[in-house]
């Protein structure tokens, strides 16, 4: 049995080496990208059942959005929706046959995870200046400086083992039960998988916006969400 | 097989084994008290069970890093090889 660690490379590209997650991820960016662009060409005001479908998924998002952050969606929207839908449907990715998730690697989730650790520190100095955003680290006084840093790099740390570790899962107990057990026999897994994928892309938004949320409003004088972050 | 080996195989199998405890217990805990939650507010089932999936899979994460652990020691051990 392959080790889920391992990830070898399908071909080189100059000297870049090309995985297999890569080709699955620009597979998606590609589905995705060109899905949207031919969904959103014909835009009307009385929609069709296709525009119907994709206004209930938008509206969705932007609900969770508005309540988990007290912001307008539209803050938030362009990051968190694009989070929230690539790893959706790299979790589901797991459905094609011959396709792993790009998820079930470590790499996938680590970039995943330092964007929400730059996005953090984007919208913190956005909302509150340099000085401001610095001044968070202090808060509630400067003994904790140590702890507050060592907390902004953990929690986005266990972020990515944890979405790591629950596709990469999945695919390897299919995986085991599949080379003993025989062909359908883990189908009822894989249902479970479509499950977990989906709430594990719904976490991963969820925390993502916490942790922008709670940096964005800690430097001013309202600490009432300060406590937020803490995971 | 030498004894590095032989002690990272037990290792793998003590960390998901005892790592598994205490997710289990807490989840069975938590599902214990959305169930008695919704038993007593029926109207409130859709906000329990969406706050419910989300602490599990927080919960879960627990075990999943044994799991994590127990598969860096079985595949990715710096002490063999």
């Amino acid at each position: 049995m392959n080790s889920p660690l391992a990830t070898p490379a399908l071909f080189h590209l100059g000297p870049v080496p090309i995985t297999e997650a890569v080709l699955v991820t620009w597979g998606i960016m590609l589905l995705l990208g060109i899905g949207c662009s031919i969904a959103t060409r014909r835009l009307s005001h009385n929609p069709g059942r296709f525009q119907s479908a994709l206004e209930l998924v938008v509206e969705a998002l932007d609900l969770q959005i508005r309540e988990a952050s007290g912001a307008p969606a539209q803050t938030y929207r362009a990051f968190i929706g694009t989070l929230f839908v690539y790893i959706l449907a790299a979790n589901w990715m797991s459905l094609v046959p011959g396709v792993e998730p790009p998820t079930a690697h470590l790499e996938t989730d680590a970039a995943l995870a330092a964007l929400v650790f730059v996005s953090v520190i984007w919208f913190g100095v956005r909302a509150n200046g340099l000085g401001g955003y610095l001044k968070s680290f202090a808060y509630p006084n400067p003994v904790m400086i140590p702890l507050n840093i060592l907390e902004s790099l953990t929690r986005v740390f266990s972020m990515f083992v944890r979405l790591f570790g629950n596709v990469m899962s999945g695919v390897f107990v299919v995986g085991i039960v599949a080379s003993l057990a025989g062909l359908l026999v883990p189908v009822p897994l894989m249902a479970l998988d479509l499950l977990t994928g989906a709430v594990q892309a719904y976490i991963f938004a969820i925390l993502a916006l916490v942790f922008i949320t709670a940096a964005s409003a800690e430097g001013g004088t309202d600490h009432s969400n300060a406590e937020k972050g803490s995971p | 097989m030498n004894w590095l080996a032989f002690i990272s195989i037990i290792g793998a199998a003590v960390a998901v084994s005892f790592g598994a405890i205490g997710p289990a217990l807490a989840e069975g805990r938590a599902v214990a008290a959305a169930m008695d939650a919704i038993a007593r507010q029926p109207e409130a089932a859709n906000t329990i069970s969406r706050t419910l999936f989300v602490g599990l899979a927080m919960i879960e994460t627990m075990a999943i890093y044994c799991l994590v652990i127990a598969l860096l020691l079985l595949f990715a051990n710096p002490l063999i090889s």
